[in-house]
């Protein structure tokens, strides 16, 4: 079977939105299979809607198929409504590019963006036909991979997944794909399957869980030790040097239908070293690589005129920090070419880096919807967190925005972090009261909306020793804020369910025992479960305790120095001392400069791996407080302790300044 | 200046809704880069008009869509050229069949047609029994179908929209299973009947397989016409019909 297009034909007219499952996106590519190519399907185990944007699926796509020995196609998990047509006909999962089913590629590779997927993975492991146990697969099935954030602590998963890439995965993919070749080649004979494991397990960044025994002691982990000699007893993220090696992706996928992200996306640096302490992506991406801007203004030129696009996101995870951002911005609107339609979005701006020059280069465009970070309503709790922004920043950046005519904006705040009071709680809705009266200067019909989330300690980060809050406990912050903001109107309060975060708190710290548990929750249909209306707290529950498990004991807890920690086998380069350092200075309120533009404190994501920061500008961009708490236009000091660089002189190496 | 295109919608992409296309449409048109006009205000949009939504999953060879172009640049446009042009911009399935220069003012699209010709494929449908129950509806004086309205169910009349209603031959032999092709005029005033309407009217009720809208319909001065006629050398149905 090739295609299963003419059996899938008479069943899309059942389901919602079947545009999701066609494809024929502009960028998209119909590869010729053959038998000495390696064929791999890339899957989004979530909506088409949620997935088809995702940029580092899209950039292997690209490469792979730029590859003379390889082939890739993509995948997006079925609705339940397409499942159950194609469950009661016996359809497998498919390729959206050739409707090719899922079992006959060589590789499933998925990307995983959020833990509350893991049941999908599972459902499209199960609907390629393929068992989704890794030990009870056999050599004509195909390899299950897994890359993106979550992978840092895939141990849940670890039952299911044959093997997992940590970090960036341009290079490492190419290296996958010669493996598999070989295998491929030798016929993939009978009891084959170790073989390709063990010569994964060689490729650095490439964690094969099975070649790992794991010992326990009652609830605690003792170990998790590799079984043969040539499998490292640590695996090594990968990083690539330079993001200009990378202009990819060069044909970004436009979709037919709408979906998320609908529009040019360009990232403009990769990794962050501004330290937040509760944000995984910015610990695990180090250290900060930008792409040069003529590079940018290329790609977004380029992009447009190809798309059709009429806006651009310049993405990473922290935009504002772009070396010469402003220039970029007026670059892009100034564009003949772009006829002044186009608009600029800057999704994760800072609030010290946002200035009245960016706003007023934003606004000349088509103008989109506003939202800053500020993460905690008070100073004490940022220096917790390490979010070092004043707040004359954050009310400097509103000011900025409402004179520049913006009439609303969304400000994301965090719950429940470590120390926290009810009085940083209720901060956060003062923050949001002081924001309208700013607004209000400029704009009697100014709104803010503050939305709220429940924190998650992830792994690889600070925070990861740190007992998360209990649902109940949530839910009584976001109550204190609901009846303090009652009889305010133009602040609007949003939250994310809290319940949700105990199975997110679960699944990113938790170890192997946790296969059991997902596995359940799977066969009961929890599928979709970062839908909050597919969501059920109690299949989790349920689960557990069949499978004689604390969920207190895996979310509520503090954990020790001493503990080992499930992740500790893997490595995102950052050294564990220099974590739990910095776990102590949150609880002292010591905050951490950004090592981008002073001293390294050898964390290890540069050290280790011997490369630098690259970083267009030696300076941080102007205006605010930059990460040091004070207000440095005026050099005048605000009471904030900052960490002085450490005792040992840095390595020489590190930081390209 | 206002441009009528006529374009067909066929294959993998009549899965994506009338909203999808005119999203398409708008890339296509700035990829163009045609001097499209645009509204003022807040947050300009294309001037664009499209005609009556064809139902998700429905093929068909005669949709419409107008296009007002800014003066003076618009005088550079030939409109001969741009169904060349513009279908190689749009995904696999969406194909430009004619462009042409309209009057305005007119009545909009949506206004102006009345009836639409579909091919609607039954499949597993006996070719004496549907044979009969379509004779059966012709005879009939009313033909009363309920659908849902605003999540109420709403009962009429659909006798009356049935302008024609024929059975065209056996179903392709590359079909999953056999079956009926019928071919019908629905009226689409005071409100655009569909072809499952016309399905769940017949007695006994029968469902839609594959849907293709083949004609769009006007009328002027009396006579019935197509709001812009596809080039006579590419359309199989239109000719067979002149015939
Ligand atoms: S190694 Fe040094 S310069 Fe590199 S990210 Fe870590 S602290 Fe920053």
């Amino acid at each position: 079977m090739t295609s299963i297009w003419p059996q899938l034909e008479p069943i899309l007219p059942k389901v919602a939105r079947p545009a999701r499952y066609i494809g024929l996106e502009d960028g998209s590519v119909q590869p010729h299979h053959d038998p000495r190519k390696v064929s791999w399907l890339l899957l989004y185990p979530d909506t088409y809607e949620i997935g088809l944007p995702n940029q580092g699926l899209q950039i292997l796509y690209e490469i792979l198929n730029e590859r003379d020995d390889a082939l890739a196609e993509r995948s997006y998990a079925p609705w339940v409504d397409l499942e159950a047509e194609l469950r009661s006909r016996g359809l497998p999962l498919f390729s959206v590019d050739t409707h090719r089913p899922a079992g006959e590629f060589d590789l499933l590779a998925f990307n995983l963006s959020a833990e509350l997927v893991y049941t999908n993975v599972l459902n499209c492991i199960d609907l390629a036909g393929v068992p989704v146990r890794a030990a009870a697969r056999r050599p004509e099935h195909p390899l299950v991979l897994a890359g993106g954030h979550c992978t840092y602590n895939p141990e849940p998963l670890a039952d299911f997944l044959d093997a997992v890439v940590l970090g960036d995965g341009e290079e490492v993919v190419a290296e996958i794909t010669e493996v598999v070749r070989d295998w491929k080649a030798s016929g993939r004979t009978d009891g084959s399957r170790e073989g390709v494991l063990r010569a994964l397990a060689r490729v650095p960044g490439v964690y094969v869980p099975s070649l790992y025994d794991v010992a326990y002691d009652g609830p605690r982990l003792v170990a998790v030790t590799p079984r043969f000699a040539d499998v490292p007893d640590r695996v090594e993220k990968r990083t690539i040097a330079d993001l200009a090696d990378w202009p990819y992706p060069r044909r970004q996928l436009v979709p037919l239908t709408e979906v998320v992200h609908d529009r040019l996306n360009v990232e403009v640096f990769r990794g962050c070293t501004r330290g937040c302490r509760f944000c995984q992506a910015g610990m695990i991406t180090r250290p900060v690589r930008e792409r040069p801007a003529e590079q940018v203004r290329t790609m977004v030129a380029e992009g447009l005129r190809r798309t059709g696009y009429d806006e651009v996101a310049l993405t990473s995870l922290s935009t504002a920090d772009f070396s010469g951002i402003e220039e970029v911005v007026r670059a892009v609107v100034d564009d003949p070419v772009n006829g002044q339609q186009t608009s600029v979005s800057l999704p994760s701006l800072r609030v010290d880096a946002f200035t009245v020059g960016i706003a007023a280069q934003l606004q000349r465009a088509r103008r989109t919807g506003l939202t800053f970070a500020p993460e905690a309503g008070t100073w004490r709790m940022r220096q917790v967190i390490n979010k070092l922004i004043r707040e004359q920043d954050l009310y400097d950046a509103v000011d900025a925005a409402f004179s520049q005519g913006w009439r609303r904006m969304k400000l994301y705040f965090l719950t429940g972090l470590p120390t926290e009071t009810d009085e940083d709680t209720l901060g956060i809705a003062e923050l949001g009261r002081n924001c309208v009266e700013i607004g209000r200067r400029h704009t009697r019909s100014a709104s803010v909306t503050l939305s709220v989330g429940g924190f998650v300690p992830k792994p690889f980060t600070p925070f990861q020793w740190f007992g998360q809050n209990t649902v109940p406990e949530l839910h009584r912050k976001v109550g204190l804020l609901r009846d303090d903001l009652r009889r305010h109107r133009s602040v609007q309060l949003k939250w994310h369910d809290p319940k949700a975060t105990l199975v997110e708190g679960l699944t990113s710290r938790g170890d192997r025992r946790l296969g059991p548990v997902i596995e359940d929750v799977w066969r009961q249909a929890g599928t979709f479960q970062e839908w909050s209306e597919r969501f059920r707290l109690d299949l989790w529950l349920d689960a557990l305790a069949r499978a004689g498990l604390d969920p207190d004991w895996y979310v509520h807890r503090h954990r020790t120095e001493d503990e080992v920690l499930p992740w500790d086998h893997l490595s995102a380069g950052l050294h564990k001392d220099f974590l739990w350092q910095d776990w102590r200075d949150a609880l002292d309120e010591v905050g951490l400069e950004d090592c981008r533009w002073t001293p390294c404190y050898d964390c290890g994501a540069c050290t280790g791996y011997s490369i630098e920061h690259i970083v267009a500008s030696a300076t941080p961009p102007a205006g605010g407080s930059q990460g040091t708490g004070q207000d440095l236009a005026a050099e005048s000091s605000t009471p904030v302790q900052l960490l002085a660089r450490p005792p040992q002189a840095r390595p020489a190496q590190a930081g390209a300044r | 200046m206002r441009i009528r295109f006529r374009f067909a919608k066929t294959g993998k992409v009549r899965f994506t809704s009338h909203r999808d296309v005119a999203r398409l449409w708008e890339r296509a048109l700035r990829r163009a880069e045609l001097p499209v006009a645009s509204t003022q205000g807040f947050s300009p949009r294309p001037k664009v008009h499209f005609g009556l939504a064809l139902p998700t999953g429905h093929e068909s060879l005669g949709e419409y869509l107008d296009v007002d172009l800014r003066e003076p640049e618009c005088a550079s446009v030939d409109p001969a050229e741009l169904p060349q042009l513009l279908t190689p911009l749009l995904p696999a399935g969406l194909t430009v069949e004619a462009a042409a220069l309209v009057d305005r003012p007119g009545p909009s699209l949506q206004e102006a047609v009345t009836s639409c010709s579909w091919r609607i494929e039954v499949p597993g449908a006996d070719l004496a029994e549907l044979t009969a129950a379509v004779e059966r509806l012709l005879a009939a004086p009313e033909a009363w179908v309920t659908r849902e309205r605003k999540g109420r169910p709403v009962t009429d009349d659909i006798r009356p929209a049935v302008a024609m209603l024929a059975i065209a031959g056996s179903l392709p032999p590359d079909r999953l299973e056999p079956g009926v092709v019928l071919e019908a005029e629905l009226a689409t005033q005071p409100r655009g009947v569909r072809p499952s309407e016309l399905l769940a009217a017949l007695e006994p009720p029968h469902q839609e397989g594959r849907v293709c809208r083949t004609h769009q319909w006007i009328a002027l001065d009396g006579a019935r016409r197509e709001p812009l006629p596809a080039p006579t050398t590419w359309a199989p149905h239109a000719q067979a019909r002149a015939s």
